[in-house]
């Protein structure tokens, strides 16, 4: 892996396991991810990139491994999950923004309820926060009367105003109408270069390889290969990666 | 349907059209004489089958007997507002305790097992007893155990049974609505680092109660009139005035007083729901972007 030793990886999974009934869904998932890198995850349909991030962000509990964060365990029993969920900011494919609420108060429900800050300074970074993604002039506005880039911008501001330390990405653009997600693309690509830590679950390959650090091929609950993304792209060495490139330069996604 | 012969000259398409318009037309005032015609049928056939029953005139005298009415009514109006007054208690109580019935059992995780297996035990127990036996039990059962320090007013236990009983379904009914908001949408509040409850009480409860305004509403038209059973407590509500008023002179015209204000209260009640329910429709159709 990537870490130095001596040096733990901001984000370890560690032969981490999830089955939901008979169906296995992570069979022994493997990954570190550093601090400031931004980490594409590609595979199949059901290749488990979603339960993935779902397990680091605890929302699912994994049956057996270990996930950790900064070295510590964050799955360990009598760990704190809110606490843990505070460091960590997860958007989701559907926005799943809060229909009756309108976006600032979906973007302040978070540091006003989770992190008990008052509601004046939790709507002052808000602002902060929709004005710098364009969205200042939507506050007041309810869900479904803003555009899907704009629900998904929205999201990630939501996810990011409570300082995440790390930043989950599922699919964000998947439910987008194709002309909208460029607009979303274009606010990862500039966390990313803000340093932020982040994973994300991907369809676009071409934004992965323009993005990511290092791309982490995902088929059957495994991580098979993992490797920059000049490099995975071009010259994977694994059957399995190849073949799944083939498939998606055949339905002209790369 | 002579006016398309006069239109023969323009366009095929124009004529259809003003030939299906006329034929809606035609159609719409065909419609509403069969509605009249049916009804004053259907009615007129009912009021005389009764009016021409051999006995209608002595039942009209037990029934509708002006001079009992006018007797009888300001006994049961007096009573008809102790029913508002229950039904008011009530009201205040059934919401709260359905909300936090139904909370407990939404509640996830092993550590809150005792709090869901109450929950079920409540509304299993208090749905599956008839409302007039929950009555009688709790009216003249518990004030007889004669233990200090518990009411023994006949209203009180009325309240309690109704309510009771009412939480239980009501909880149901906000239950389904708490099953209906999306998955995701409590993952995404968890996710904000919210806790179980915050993340009931701020971004689930809020639309599940949405979710379920006319079911909840439907219930307070049934409770309004289900108030009428507090009578067999000895309560003198609406009803139990007309049952004195009736045992008194034999009449029954103070039980079609009693009647009359139930309906007073219950139809504006239902137009009232029926109207909500339609709007809420038409509010959420539009609101699909």
């Amino acid at each position: 892996m990537t870490s130095k030793p001596g040096v733990a990886s901001k984000l370890e999974l560690d032969n981490v396991h999830k089955a939901f009934g008979d169906k296995h869904v992570l069979n022994g998932i493997n990954l570190a991810i550093d601090e400031h890198e931004v980490v594409c995850l590609i595979g199949p349909s059901g290749c488990g990139k979603s339960t993935l991030l779902r397990c680091v962000d605890l929302l699912d509990t994994i049956d057996q491994g270990d996930i950790r964060l900064d070295g510590d365990s964050i799955t360990a029993r009598g760990i704190d999950g809110n606490a843990v969920r505070r460091r960590i900011g997860i958007v989701f494919q559907s926005y799943n923004l809060f229909p009756h609420m309108s976006v600032l108060d979906n973007v302040t429900l978070g540091p006003r309820r989770a992190l008990g800050m008052d509601r004046s300074e939790a709507e002052a970074k808000a602002m902060e926060l929709l004005d710098r993604f364009g969205l200042a002039d939507k506050a007041q506005d309810y869900p479904n009367r803003i555009s899907g880039g704009q629900n998904q911008r929205a999201a990630i501001v939501r996810a990011l105003i409570g300082d995440p330390e790390i930043l989950l990405l599922d699919e964000v653009t998947s439910a987008l109408d194709p002309e909208l997600v460029g607009e979303v693309l274009g606010v990862i690509r500039d966390l990313a270069s803000r340093g932020m830590t982040m994973v994300l679950a991907t369809h676009e390959m071409g934004f992965a390889r323009d993005v990511a650090n290092r791309v982490a091929f995902l088929h059957e609950g495994k991580v098979l290969e993992t490797a920059p993304p000049a490099e995975l792209f071009t010259n994977p060495t694994e059957e399995r990666t190849k073949q799944f490139l083939a498939r998606v330069i055949e339905a002209g996604r790369l | 349907m002579t006016e398309p012969k006069t239109k023969t000259s323009g366009d095929p398409a124009e004529r259809r059209v003003s030939a299906s318009s006329a034929f809606f037309a035609e159609e719409g005032a065909k419609t509403g004489i069969i509605a009249v015609a049916s009804t004053v049928i259907f009615f007129g056939g009912a009021a005389l089958l009764i009016s021409r029953s051999s006995n209608w005139p002595n039942v009209k005298d037990q029934f509708f007997n002006p001079e009992n009415f006018s007797e009888s009514a300001p006994d049961v109006i007096d009573g008809f507002w102790l029913n508002i007054q229950l039904f008011f208690w009530a009201m205040l109580i059934i919401p709260l305790l359905a909300m936090i019935v139904a909370v407990m059992r939404s509640l996830r995780g092993p550590a809150f097992m005792p709090l869901r297996l109450l929950a079920v035990i409540y509304t299993d127990l208090f749905r599956g007893i008839p409302l007039y036996l929950l009555i009688v039990v709790l009216g003249f059962g518990v004030p007889a155990l004669q233990i200090n320090g518990l009411p023994t007013s006949p209203a009180f236990w009325g309240i309690a049974a109704l309510s009771l009983s009412y939480a239980a379904y009501t909880a149901e009914i906000y239950r389904s609505g708490i099953d209906a908001v999306p998955e995701s949408q409590r993952s995404s509040a968890r996710a904000l680092g919210l806790t179980q409850w915050q993340s009931l009480r701020f971004a689930v409860l809020p639309q599940a109660v949405r979710n379920v305004v006319p079911a909840l509403m439907n219930t307070v038209v049934s409770l309004q009139k289900d108030v009428a059973l507090v009578s067999i407590l000895g309560i003198r509500d609406a009803v139990r005035e007309a049952e004195i008023y009736k045992t008194r002179t034999f009449n029954y015209t103070s039980y079609i007083v009693a009647t009359l204000l139930f309906l007073a209260i219950s139809i504006p009640l239902t137009r009232f729901v029926d109207w909500y329910i339609a709007r809420d429709r038409a509010e959420r159709s539009q609101s699909q972007v």
